[in-house]
């Protein structure tokens, strides 16, 4: 392994030259597509009037029929002391059952709005090549995590809904920012010049938790051609949680190819921008290996 | 996790080498666990001391008490979705409202007051009580006639706007006639809300001619005393228990009222008035007690 902080400034120059720009920004493309088609379909009622789906990503109404709630406001609002009706309980439990099974972290990477701010910052980063980075351990999340629960239970409130700024986005985004929009460049200026992936990678406790629920998801990204990596370490520059690739891809601790760690967000960036096509969406069985 | 593996390391041999990396591993670990919870100490400070809410800002119909609500609400807004007419708004960050929670001010949307109440519906926790089923039994505030001087009605003259918008007219405002003062000669219709009746809507807020309100709609919490819990009204407590608790009273005669009934002080139409000694002493209050040594 090379020193850190030897990584490539513009990875997927390869892959581009290799497989074409767009193939190189197939999953990315997939991700932003997902992302804005999210925020449109919550979009186009109040702006066109056709209610496909209301509410926000907190809870919400498909169709007058599905409803869905985030778990993890679920379980909040039960540690502030109150039991919700059975409409959110529901809600809550088709999203847990997705997301045990796709992997908790594809909300953060396929669902979550501040993912375009983060990605953003991460690529200025990249892009003006600054260095500096003081991110405070990443396990922070889940002392946060913890955090959040207790505070629920102190305050007798949901205490992290006031600052969430995963939370703020989206509801902004439907219902009106106000000044949520300077706790969204708060996050970005974080990003781009205290910590890099600070807030995604070592604060969210929203992430932590999803991570936590993704623990046996099937859907995972796997390394089978690892044979004909060429150590280029485009895959970590682009990663946002980069420690998880090295077992699958250098048989650090495990012989099998796929990424166990629940915290890779599944965002697919890696299969993106590796040259030599290493990189795969499979499942979690899959251990095919220089297929 | 983290304590399982602290523990079989200190269980381990410890070699000389280990305890930089022990030193490095506990120091990582401090500092998760204290930023953390210092983060999440931040998160909760600052959810206490604002979740007072403003005067101005009411809660739909059915809302839980504003605790429980606080607890209880996800900040989805299903509820402003369900509401036909612009009423309720999210509280965006920077509000004086709890963030991401449904309100609305009287002076600017009221509530209508709708029949089929389409905002309590839709929500999915309950922080807004489906039992509330007929929307004059919603509570959302009550209304306060708060400014006695500039209220029309109060000056004398026939506004009556906050009684003609009242949804709930003759039973949550009804106009209290009084004699004026002032001029001796007129009455004074004074609106008067009676908190048996009144929803909170908002609807006299928004409609008061004034410049700015004279009524207004308080969360209960302002805009109501509290008895306190020993109080007892005799004349409740009487009828309740068919008579008198403390048994009957001794009767004291009262002077100049000698063969009334006890009790009775009602002035009699045709009776003279009190012989007038002339004008009472300038600066006298005007009041003669008849009290001679």
């Amino acid at each position: 392994m090379s020193r850190p902080g030897r990584l490539p400034a513009a990875p997927g120059r390869e892959a581009i030259a290799r497989k074409g720009w767009l193939a190189a920004h197939r999953w990315l493309l997939l991700r932003r597509a997902c992302q804005l088609g999210l925020l449109a379909l919550f979009l186009i009622g109040p702006w066109f009037g056709v209610w496909f789906i209301k509410g926000n990503y907190s809870s919400s109404l498909t169709l007058d029929a599905l409803p869905l709630t985030d778990p993890y406001l679920l379980l909040q609002m039960l540690a502030a002391g109150f039991v919700p009706a059975a409409t959110a309980v529901t809600g809550a439990a088709i999203v847990a059952v997705f997301y045990l099974l796709v992997g908790g972290r594809v909300f953060c990477a396929w669902v979550c709005p501040l993912n375009m701010i983060t990605d953003a910052a991460a690529w200025s980063r990249r892009r003006f090549a600054i260095k500096a980075s003081h991110a405070p351990d990443a396990r922070t999340r889940y002392w946060f995590l913890a955090g959040t629960f207790a505070a629920a239970a102190v305050t007798g409130t949901l205490a992290w809904e006031w600052l969430n700024p995963v939370s703020i986005a989206h509801r902004g985004f439907f219902f009106g920012m106000g000044a949520g929009w300077l706790l969204l460049a708060a996050v970005f200026l974080y990003d781009l010049l205290v910590a890099g992936r600070g807030w995604c990678g070592h604060l969210c406790p929203m992430g932590a938790f999803y991570s936590l629920l993704g623990k046996t998801a099937l859907l995972r990204v796997a390394a089978p051609r690892r044979d004909a990596c060429d150590d280029c370490l485009d895959c970590f520059a682009v990663c946002p949680e980069p420690q998880v690739i090295r077992p699958a891809l250098k048989k650090a601790g495990q012989e099998s190819p796929v990424v166990y760690s629940s915290l890779c967000t599944t965002c697919g960036r890696c299969i993106d921008v590796c040259g030599q096509r290493v990189f795969r969406l499979t499942h979690r069985f899959d251990q095919r290996s220089s297929s | 996790m983290s304590a399982a593996k602290s523990a079989e390391r200190a269980g381990a041999p410890e070699k000389p080498g280990a305890f930089p990396l022990r030193r490095k591993f506990l120091a990582g670990l401090a500092g998760a666990a204290g930023g953390g919870c210092l983060m999440a100490v931040g998160a909760g400070l600052y959810a206490r001391q604002n979740r007072a809410l403003p005067a101005l800002a009411l809660r739909p119909p059915g809302a839980l008490p504003e605790a429980q609500f606080l607890a209880a609400c996800t900040r989805c807004g299903l509820c402003v979705r369900g509401c036909p007419y612009d009423t309720l708004k999210l509280a965006a960050p920077g509000d004086p409202v709890p963030t991401g929670t449904p309100y609305f001010t009287a002076r600017g949307v009221p509530c209508e007051m709708c029949d089929d109440i389409p905002c309590v519906p839709p929500c999915p926790t309950g922080a807004l009580d489906p039992a509330l089923t007929d929307i004059t039994r919603a509570r959302m505030g009550l209304a306060v006639l708060i400014d006695h001087e500039t209220c029309l009605n109060f000056l004398g003259l026939r506004c009556d706007v906050c009684y003609r918008v009242c949804p709930v007219i003759d039973k949550a405002i009804t106009l209290d006639r009084q004699h004026n003062a002032r001029s001796d000669r007129h009455a004074m219709l004074l609106p008067t809300v009676h908190s048996d009746y009144c929803t909170g809507c908002g609807k006299c807020e928004a409609a008061c001619v004034l410049e700015e309100a004279a009524i207004r709609i308080l969360p209960f919490p302002l805009a109501r005393g509290k008895l306190g819990g020993h109080y007892r009204k005799g004349w409740e407590e009487r009828e309740k228990h068919g008579g008198s608790l403390i048994g009957e009273q001794v009767e004291l005669p009262v002077r100049g009222l000698e063969n009334r009934p006890y009790g009775d002080a009602s002035r009699i139409p045709d009776e003279a008035p009190a012989p007038a000694g002339g004008d009472p002493p300038p600066g006298s209050s005007g009041l003669d007690s008849r009290w001679k040594p």
